[in-house]
């Protein structure tokens, strides 16, 4: 079997997850490995956009910015920002928002924004961007993040992009009919959320990891009980990574 | 410059734009998305004429957004994204700018400031969205007071309203009207007949130009009557709208411009380091925009091969191939 790296198991174990026919919102990073991952080996039938307004581009090259040339190339329409999160939020399609941020709390809430006080932060960060959108409107989001201490955290500096707010039906209540995260994707494993009070767990853990260090890495009690091992990508998987999503590995070997 | 009798009054060099249209403390608009089709030529023209005080307004924003802060030229930034993709995923000038309390700061989301151009485009002093319920942008006000009480800028960062339509509750976010002093592009495509052309994405450069006072247009190429006219489902901005055209090929350099040339990921790389530090920081802006008196000098420091390497590949709208690490 070939080595891998965090980034591959990470854009595979997310690539799982997408079902023919979804809508994806990707972003940068491991996000667009995995969005691309998934339209190549697990759902063909899905369609990749981005908020920068471009639709369905081909993808030959791995774009480094959503507003890189590459994802207006090859696409079925070229359009801009009110267009794209109109298309995050229409009630026709089931979207997925592929997502990153500093941090996240339990009910997957993230923040993108800042550290420490909002007005003196001890470090800025990009902001939003289409985080807080894609968040409010897509049917699901899908969140790519470290596994470290420092972000998983109990309570967020600044809250960016709403997951399940508060837990239970707490997102509802907020006037946001759909949507809400449904897995959190880390260098250590895959997490999710319990259907009733929309607390985090640990769903899979990827080979070579323990569940004391996912544990150890989380800066809140976490659910465990039902974990198992994710399955190691395979030679097939790993060999359309590098060479076709992304030829010129700027993203697997990270 | 070329002869162009419908838009002789419009056409014009960047200084002369610059020194006519965008005045210190006015409400700029910078039209592009990160590493894509920032107005550079503008940007630098700016920082060379030290306007000061500006009130920035932009969705995604990267380069020239950072380099007009890194100059000081910046007093006032209502923003949702402040970075270059993966070669600066928070802006360093910007995030330097803010950690050190030297500008004031709003935050908002890519939709809501795409929103507020549209409702300036139309005519309507606020627009209801549902994004950003339960987030902390709704919490934060970033302006202080007093500057609540300027022009141009709302009395609050948004209300919150029931839905007037329904009897169940049902809140939306109401976002106040954009219309900024001037909106800077740059497009791909102007005509001899003053028309605009985008290539690729737009984002939100029409909505920001048709919501502003004034309107400059700096562009890769200006085209026959009939070549514009020949597509006009391609066309985006109708002669009327523009007050300043300029012809800058290459004038959204480092970033890119789609069909024409990719982003010059040499350049934002060396820009990523160097912006970390303060004196280093002087000494780019010395060498890369107080030291190139004329968009030709620029051009000649970036280098024939730079140039050669990052030029599109118009089949495909990029260079492939380029070596982007």
């Amino acid at each position: 079997m070939l080595e891998y790296s965090d980034n591959e198991m990470m854009a595979l174990a997310a690539g799982r997850l997408i079902k023919d026919g979804a809508i994806v919102f990707a972003g940068t990073g491991v996000s667009i490995l995995a969005a691309t991952a998934a339209k190549r080996i697990f759902a063909p039938g899905a369609v990749i956009f981005f908020e920068s307004g471009g639709i369905d581009p081909s993808l030959n090259e791995i774009p480094m910015a959503v507003a890189d040339p590459r994802v207006m190339s090859g696409t079925s329409v070229n359009s801009g920002l009110i267009d794209a999160f109109s298309i995050a939020g229409h009630r026709r399609f089931h979207t997925i928002a592929f997502l990153g941020a500093a941090q996240i709390d339990r009910y997957g809430n993230l923040n993108s924004t800042s550290i420490g006080d909002y007005f003196r932060p001890v470090t800025r960060f990009s902001g939003s961007g289409g985080s807080c959108d894609a968040a409010s409107f897509a049917s699901e989001v899908i969140t790519f993040i470290q596994h470290e201490k420092r972000r998983f955290v109990e309570k967020l500096d600044y809250l960016t992009s709403v997951g399940w707010y508060k837990g239970y039906d707490s997102r509802k209540k907020l006037g946001l009919e759909r949507g809400g995260t449904t897995a959190v994707v880390t260098n250590l494993g895959v997490l999710k959320f319990k259907d009733d009070s929309k607390e985090m767990y640990l769903s899979e853990y990827f080979p070579g990891v323990s569940i004391d260090q996912v544990i150890e890495n989380t800066g809140f009690e976490l659910d465990t009980s039902s974990a198992v091992e994710a399955a190691a990508p395979t030679t097939d998987q790993l060999t359309i990574l590098r060479q076709e999503v992304d030829p010129q590995h700027l993203i697997c070997h990270v | 410059m070329v002869n162009c009798p419908e838009i002789a009054d419009k056409l014009m060099s960047v200084g002369q734009a610059v020194s006519r249209f965008i005045p210190d403390g006015c409400q700029l608009a910078i039209g592009g998305f990160s590493i894509t089709r920032n107005p550079m030529a503008l940007a630098y023209e700016i920082v060379r004429q030290r306007v000061r005080d500006l009130h920035i307004v932009c969705h995604s924003h990267g380069q020239a957004l950072d380099v007009l802060i890194g100059a000081g030229c910046v007093r006032r930034l209502e923003i949702a994204y402040g970075g270059n993709g993966r070669y600066a995923p928070t802006c360093v000038r910007f995030k330097k700018a803010v950690e050190r309390s030297e500008i004031q700061f709003e935050d908002y989301s890519n939709f809501q400031m795409s929103l507020r151009f549209l409702a300036g485009a139309l005519g309507i002093p606020f627009i209801p969205t549902k994004s950003g319920l339960g987030s902390d942008i709704l919490r934060f006000e970033g302006f202080p007071p007093e500057v609540r009480a300027e022009p141009k800028v709302a009395s609050r960062k948004y209300a919150m309203m029931q839905n007037p339509f329904s009897e169940d509750t049902d809140e939306v976010v109401l976002l106040p009207a954009l219309t900024p002093d001037v909106s800077i592009i740059h497009v791909q495509y102007v005509g001899e007949d003053g028309t605009v052309r985008i290539k690729g994405l737009t984002f939100a450069d029409v909505e920001q130009a048709k919501a502003a006072d004034k309107v400059i247009v700096t562009c890769e190429e200006i085209v026959p009557r009939s070549f514009i006219r020949e597509d006009p489902d391609q066309n985006c901005l109708p002669s009327f709208f523009v007050d300043a055209i300029v012809k800058v090929p290459y004038g959204a350099h480092p970033t890119s411009c789609f069909n024409f040339y990719d982003y010059d990921p040499m350049h934002l790389t060396m820009y990523h380091e160097i912006a970390g530090d303060d004196l280093r920081f002087k000494e780019y802006l010395d060498a890369w925009v107080y030291g190139t008196r004329s968009w030709e000098e620029y051009l000649e420091k970036v280098g024939i091969e730079r140039i050669l390497a990052i030029k599109a590949d118009p089949s495909i709208g990029y260079a492939p191939g380029l070596v982007r690490k």
